[in-house]
């Protein structure tokens, strides 16, 4: 019996695990592309889920609504580059993060004079039905979010790794001058990222919104656990965001059950004391490298 | 011959401080040119003008066309690669990855695909360290790399920033006479930059010498080498 819990928790750990790992993805895509560490990550996912949920109200099919919104989510990732963060690109690190608490502001406050602040219900694409495989249930939901964010973070890997556009989008951010001599446009680099890190937010988004239904302020904690990720991870690895992500979902998910005092009240603590003991015993993470900076 | 490369009355500052004083100079097509002088004497700026790394004053034709205030990555793409001071290379990526982003503009795949055996003919050690990241070469084998990046780009004019830099003098000798081989087989026009006079004079068939920013002789490279008096007065050996 105590077995068969202990699989439930860590599946469903692994699922909201998954929507940490994409959205931690998204923060170090951005951070190793601009040194920037994007606070509006989640509020540009919840933005990008209403925009769903408006095309599920028009009519939409799920599928066409959830790829709809990848696009709109990837267009407006580049606009908010070419728009907001160009014009302070270089600026010290208080202005970057003024410029990102600003957006998340913005993006907080027209969601809720758009949709209002009412919680809605957010459809998932997976039945309702739980499967049970020996003793031990699972929610489709669940697995369906383990899937689906397995493929999304497979394509990115592939994207990045094996084609010539993701490996420009690697040498912009890694060396920007020697990008230049190459003919690559780092400035078209840097807003390709930014796409693609608010297409991976918004994945995230309209994955977790069935669970913790749609409001302006539903990412708050969400994108906490994926700093924690990140943190864990090491905020300069894409891998290691990616492993901190699914820790997380499962420690915390632990955490919650076994440890009495916790329960579901004190479970945002837990990522906070991931991010407090990463950074006090290792400060670059699981993953990450240390900074070097010349000064 | 006609000049691939013509610069005229160039003027770089870095911030309140001039570097350059109205620079001139030209590389001829399937030449080769050297930019000699010393520490600070503003070689390795004039580089950067020409390829767009620092805005200049003044006119940079390339083929004919003004190329002063381009974009760097547009000029890159007109076929000017830079070998920057330093190398330049993506410490992180491979070997074939570095390659691979050198020939980032070009759309003819097949092509490239020869380019890099090409490369690796040229560079045998490249090819046995295709899979190594960049950043665990030698200094030498990170020249070569650096320069073999430049070449996937398939330029026709190649700028070389102190190739010699902290090589070895077998490893200088054989990168120069790659450097002279592209040359003569691909007619790529070649701008060196060098502080080793002996060498550059050797390869180039024109010379400029460069003092505090400033062209104050200029000339056929045989003839430069020949002079007594010049080596004494201006290249101290």
């Amino acid at each position: 019996m105590a077995i068969d819990t202990f699989f439930q928790q860590v599946v469903s750990g692994l699922a909201t695990g998954g929507i940490y790992a994409s959205l931690a993805l998204a923060l170090v895509m951005i951070y190793q592309a601009t040194e920037i560490v994007n606070f509006a990550q989640g509020e540009m996912a919840m933005f990008s889920t209403y925009l769903a949920w408006s095309m599920l109200n028009a009519g939409l099919p799920y599928w066409a609504a959830f790829f709809g919104t990848l696009v709109v989510a990837f267009l407006g990732g580049l606009l908010i580059e070419r728009v907001v963060v160009r014009p302070v690109e270089g600026q010290p690190v208080l202005t970057l993060v003024i410029v990102c608490i600003g957006l998340l502001v913005i993006l907080n406050s027209l969601a809720g004079w758009i949709y209002s602040y009412v919680i809605q219900p957010f459809p998932s694409p997976f039945p309702r039905t739980p499967i049970r495989i020996g003793k031990v249930v699972f929610g489709q939901h669940d697995l369906g979010v383990i899937v689906v964010t397995l493929v999304l973070l497979c394509l990115l890997f592939v994207f990045f790794r094996y084609t010539t556009l993701g490996l420009a989008m690697r040498a912009a951010a890694q060396n920007p001058g020697s990008s230049r001599l190459c003919g690559i446009r780092v400035g078209g680099m840097l807003a390709l990222g930014w796409g693609l890190a608010a297409l991976v937010g918004a994945v995230a988004g309209m994955l977790i919104a069935p669970v913790i239904f749609l409001e302006p302020n539903m990412m708050g904690g969400i994108l906490i656990y994926a700093f924690a990720a990140a943190t864990l991870g090491g905020i300069t690895s894409p891998f290691g965001a990616v492993v901190g992500g699914f820790l997380v979902g499962v420690i915390e998910n632990l955490a919650g059950t076994y440890i009495p005092f916790i329960g579901t009240e004190l479970k945002l603590t837990v990522a906070l004391m991931i991010i407090v003991v990463v950074l006090l015993v290792r400060p670059s993470g699981l993953f990450g490298h240390a900074v070097v900076r010349r000064v | 011959m006609a000049a691939i490369l013509e610069v005229e009355g160039l003027h770089v500052a870095y911030g309140a401080t001039p570097v350059l004083h109205g620079v001139g100079f030209t590389v001829e097509a399937r030449g080769i040119t050297t930019i000699l002088g010393a520490n600070g004497a503003g070689k390795t700026t004039t580089l950067r003008a020409v390829s767009g790394m620092v805005p200049p004053v003044g006119t940079v034709r390339f083929d004919g066309r003004r190329i002063d205030g381009r974009a760097s990555e547009d000029i890159a793409r007109l076929g000017i690669a830079h070998v920057p001071e330093g190398r330049g290379t993506f410490v992180g990526f491979t070997v074939e990855e570095n390659l691979r982003l050198g020939a980032y503009v070009r759309r003819d795949r097949v092509a490239v695909g020869h380019d890099l055996e090409r490369v690796y003919a040229h560079f045998p050690i490249l090819g046995a360290r295709r899979r190594q990241a960049a950043g665990t070469l030698s200094g030498g084998e990170q020249q070569m790399l650096a320069l073999a990046r430049a070449l996937m780009l398939r330029p026709r004019l190649l700028l070389l920033d102190e190739p010699s830099l902290g090589l070895a003098p077998i490893v200088v000798q054989e990168i120069f006479r790659i450097v002279r081989a592209i040359n003569e087989r691909d007619g790529v026009s070649v701008l060196l930059v060098e502080q080793n006079a002996t060498l550059a004079l050797g390869l180039a068939d024109r010379a400029y010498l460069l003092e505090t920013g400033r062209v104050v002789l200029a000339g056929p490279a045989d003839e430069i080498q020949r002079d007594d008096a010049i080596r004494r007065a201006y290249l101290g050996y």
